[in-house]
């Protein structure tokens, strides 16, 4: 009698257990795969978090002026786009960095052969509370921080405070850029990687409060989501300058040192109504470019 | 329901048929249900198992609990991520534990009557709180307030995030501990303030300790809550994978093994080493919440054995 009690109450212990480890795990996220609704047509679109509001815009002007096409848009990072891209359950991976040899690889597996398109260009700012009163950062300097070579404020000219490192989720497009052309210098050689003590914060969101109510913090972000509460650092190639402020300008003359391509792929050459929306958001899309905070790309007159 | 008071004795009346038939029919669909529930969890175990097991072949066992998270680089240290989970649990139920008991003693034994019944819907809401929500509240009222308070670097700490869990457990633990504290029969406590003993000094000394078993109870499932809950957690602990090594560590940024999953499960590539280490960090998890849960039942057991208190 005793023992199979207490086989029925390690049962239940145990079938208590299953039930929390799986409401913790969640599952790759994917929409669903596009179905045609009457004549109308029906676009997946996912990936990076930094293009995400940039793509929401589009999508919200390409559907009012093309009623019988539905864009859906979600974020959740480049890695996630991509991942979905390969799986077949979206036809537009938004993505702020490219695609990497291993993920190309496993798309080659799958059948699926990515097409790249540049969609605009962004600058990656460096930001700190207004309190701080650092004003410039060359690379290398932003590199030592950033690995923990460099711990305290007053190294680089500030306040004696500790430095809080902030970045985003390694699963974010933000972060492997930072790490290739900030921390690393881009030497592809280097294997520096961030320091464990930073911070991985699961949003811009999480970034943007936390740097606007911390004097220790330093964080980096796309322009687009830089808001006025936070402050931006001038960055520098070199010590002997000239130290950078990111703008639509300095990103499109090249002297501001951090900026980047943003990618949307698709599977195999796009047809039909994603190829006329691509078409679009590399032509008057543009347009909408700035608004949101991003560059548009050269020559486009946007 | 009414078929059921057919007299026993006349069998093959169609009435009585058609009752014995469509008895068997919902308890036979009671019992699928019943042992489809059992199958999904096992189901579910299964495929935690498939998915992570192969990291434990793939990641030498040496790395796989080294100190270093950085899967991106093929740098699967899990140990950072079980002491962090498990140190936040700690904390959470060291700050929960004596508010919850003494919140049960207070609503079950010192209030009045009309105290009772405004306090328990409360504490029930409190329970339905989405952890999202909680977790917004700690990023920007909880971290400023320890880094202004307790003065560190941060205010995204195991200790924010320990703040924030305790809270979450707080409902559970509360009325677990009330339930256990509503059956020590009204004999005891008569008893007790028959010997000359005062309120406090029954309240302390007899009921309590004749509730601990299911006061235990309510610690191990609150702590079950608190090593599970991930959203608030992601959102206040700063995810930084340090080895927490001493007691400061309780004010520096920690990752726990639900928030890795939840930020990281996303990017994945299916069969990867990262995704297979991802769910290898799920059995861990439930290896822990497994232990936890039996703590809690084989509690229950031995004050059933003993006699029925609760």
């Amino acid at each position: 009698m005793i023992p199979r009690t207490t086989i029925r109450l390690a049962a239940a212990a145990f079938l208590a257990a299953v039930l929390a480890t799986g409401c913790t795990g969640h599952s790759p996220g994917g929409a669903a795969p596009a179905a045609a609704t009457g004549a109308a047509v029906s676009i997946q679109d996912t990936g990076s978090d930094t293009l995400l509001n940039l793509a929401l815009a589009w999508a919200e002007r390409y559907m009012t002026e093309n009623p019988q096409v539905r864009i859906s848009v979600t974020g959740g990072g480049s890695g996630t786009g991509i991942a979905s891209l390969i799986n077949g359950t979206i036809q537009i991976a938004n993505a702020s960095r490219e695609m990497s040899a291993e993920e190309i690889a496993e798309a080659k597996k799958n059948n699926v052969t990515p097409v790249k398109f540049t969609v605009a260009l962004d600058g990656i700012a460096v930001v700190a509370n207004p309190g701080n009163p650092v004003q410039g950062l060359t690379l290398q300097q932003l590199s030592d921080l950033y690995t923990g070579n460099i711990t305290r404020w007053e190294s680089v000219g500030g306040r004696s405070r500790p430095v809080v490192l902030l970045s985003r989720e390694s699963n974010s497009g933000t972060y492997v850029y930072f790490l290739e052309q900030v921390i690393r210098l881009g030497d592809s050689k280097s294997k520096s990687l961030f320091s464990p003590r930073t911070l991985l914060m699961p949003s811009s969101q999480g970034i943007s409060a936390e740097v606007e109510q911390n004097p220790n913090a330093i964080g980096y972000d796309g322009l687009g989501y830089v808001t006025p509460a936070q402050k931006m650092i001038a960055v520098a190639r070199t010590a002997a300058g000239p130290y950078v402020l990111p703008s639509v300008r300095t990103v499109l003359d090249r002297t501001y040192p951090v900026s980047r391509p943003l990618f949307m792929y698709t599977a195999g050459q796009p047809t039909g109504a994603v190829k006329e929306y691509l078409d679009w958001v590399m032509g008057d899309g543009q347009k909408l470019v700035r608004d949101v905070g991003f560059v548009p790309l050269p020559g486009s007159g946007g | 329901m009414t078929d059921l008071a057919a007299p026993r004795g006349s069998q093959s009346t169609p009435r009585t048929r058609r009752t014995r038939l469509s008895e068997f029919a919902l308890e036979t669909l009671i019992r699928v249900l019943g042992f489809s529930t059992i199958g999904f969890v096992v189901l579910i175990f299964l495929f935690l198992l498939r998915e992570g097991l192969p990291v434990f072949f793939e990641v030498p066992p040496g790395s796989l609990f080294g100190a270093h998270w950085y899967p991106t680089f093929g740098i699967f240290g899990t140990l950072p991520l079980i002491l962090g989970s498990i140190l936040v649990t700690i904390i959470s139920i060291a700050i929960a534990l004596p508010l919850g008991v003494a919140t049960a003693v207070f609503v079950r034994e010192v209030a009045p009557r009309w105290a009772r019944e405004i306090l328990k819907p409360i504490i029930e809401v409190l329970a339905g709180i989405p952890s999202v929500v909680l977790g917004f509240f700690g990023m920007t009222f909880v971290a400023p307030l320890v880094r202004e308070v307790l003065g560190a670097p941060t205010g995204l700490t195991a200790f924010s995030g320990a703040f924030i869990l305790a809270y979450m457990a707080l409902p559970t633990i509360i009325s677990v501990a009330e339930d256990a504290l509503d059956s020590v029969p009204k004999g005891y406590r008569d008893a007790g303030l028959a010997m000359g003993a005062t309120k406090w000094q029954t309240i302390w000394r007899v009921v309590v300790p004749a509730a601990r078993s299911g006061i235990l109870t309510a610690v191990m499932l609150g702590m079950g809550r608190a090593i599970g809950e991930t959203m608030a957690v992601m959102m206040v602990t700063g995810n930084a994978a340090v080895l927490p090594t001493s007691l400061a560590s309780i004010l520096q940024p920690v990752r726990t093994m639900t928030a890795t999953i939840a930020a990281e499960m996303g990017e994945v590539a299916r069969g990867s080493t990262h995704y297979h280490a991802l769910f290898g960090i799920g059995i861990i998890l439930f290896v822990l919440t497994f232990l936890i849960n039996l703590a809690a039942a084989s509690a229950i057991f031995q004050k059933r054995r003993k006699g029925g208190l609760r």
